[in-house]
């Protein structure tokens, strides 16, 4: 009884000091949880995976989404989904003015896919603020899209369509 | 012939079409580089730093140089500049020479990241022209290390262990 006790408390330590480890890793390399409103604060219906969206595109005679892409200008300018505009970065105030005055003719049933891909989903810092701004503005049909390494990876590689410029 | 031998001159071709078959993909891959850039000639640029102080990447042969692309919006590139920081002022005396480009399209907010975690090293603005010359910066961070003779020797793109940066960085470093 003793014996067992011993051992389940050793395995308790174990545990501890591996945990402990594994949290000093986490907290030397600083990969951390996301921050507020990051990307993961985004709906699973509403997000849409690269291989739908160039489905989507290459489908003839489908609705087509306006596609925004809501980070960095300098990235869109290397490489941006064809078709698609640059409306500002979602994690600055000025971004999502910027958002704000291209959505706001439009029609609060649009289809709109935002995207970004400056960094690994879980650390973007744009598409959750942007997303966020469309939905208080009432758009019933925004999606986002599914960059879990960033544009360059998991769109450009794939050899998805691209647009380069301003 | 017997059962088993003819099962075995049935066998040995589809074998033997197997293993070229095998062999042909692991030749494609190899073919293919998914890094054309490393054991390349690193692209050769000059630019203003923030300071106004001219960098000229050429300047630094016979320097190991770490060569940092980040922006202030990228969480993950906050966490690995104050480790670049450290390495400067650790490898430096071995020849380390860090370089940071920043992809900030506004510099001012470079600056006051440069300020905040107190950049020891070179910051310049980078931009698409940079971008595309490295093979398009199309998510970060993204980092390169370029040995004393002027050649990309690797290359991590997004969140990369950092001890795995340092143990090819300390080999370089030790490199003639």
């Amino acid at each position: 009884m003793r014996f067992g006790s011993v051992r389940i408390a050793g395995t308790i330590a174990v545990l501890a000091v591996v945990f402990a480890a594994h949290s000093k890793v986490h907290a030397q390399f600083g990969w951390s949880a996301p921050p507020p409103e990051s990307a993961s604060s985004i709906p699973s219906a509403q997000i849409l995976q690269p291989e739908e969206l160039n489905r989507l595109l290459q489908a003839k005679g489908a609705n087509k989404p306006l596609i925004l892409q809501v980070g960095s200008h300098m990235l869109f300018a290397q490489a941006h989904i064809a078709g698609s505009e640059y409306a500002g970065a979602g994690s600055q105030a000025e971004g999502l003015k910027q958002l704000q005055a291209r959505v706001a003719p439009l029609p609060r049933k649009s289809f709109i896919v935002l995207y970004c891909g400056c960094c690994p989903w879980v650390r973007c810092p744009n598409v959750g603020p942007a997303f966020k701004l469309l939905r208080d503005l009432g758009f019933t049909n925004v999606k986002v899209l599914y960059l879990a390494n960033n544009l360059g990876t998991d769109w450009v590689d794939r050899g998805y369509p691209v647009e380069r410029g301003r | 012939m017997s059962a088993d031998a003819r099962s075995r001159a049935v066998h040995r071709p589809l074998l033997g079409v197997l293993l070229l078959a095998v062999c042909f993909a692991a030749g494609a891959q190899t073919a293919t580089p998914a890094e054309p850039l490393v054991g390349k000639k690193a692209p050769e640029f000059t630019r203003r730093d923030l300071n106004g102080a001219r960098v000229d990447l050429i300047s630094f042969r016979g320097k190991v140089v770490l060569l940092d692309f980040w922006a202030t919006w990228c969480a993950s590139c906050q966490v690995e500049m104050p480790v670049f920081v450290q390495w400067q002022r650790e490898y430096g005396p071995r020849g380390l020479k860090v370089i940071g480009i920043s992809m900030d399209d506004d510099p001012a907010l470079a600056r006051r990241m440069k300020a905040k975690l107190q950049l020891n090293y070179p910051v310049a603005m980078g931009d698409e022209k940079l971008g595309q010359l490295y093979g398009g910066v199309l998510g970060l961070p993204l980092t390169y290390l370029i040995d004393r003779n002027g050649i990309v020797r690797a290359k991590f793109q997004g969140e990369t262990d950092l001890k795995t940066i340092e143990k090819q960085l300390k080999a370089l470093l030790a490199e003639p």
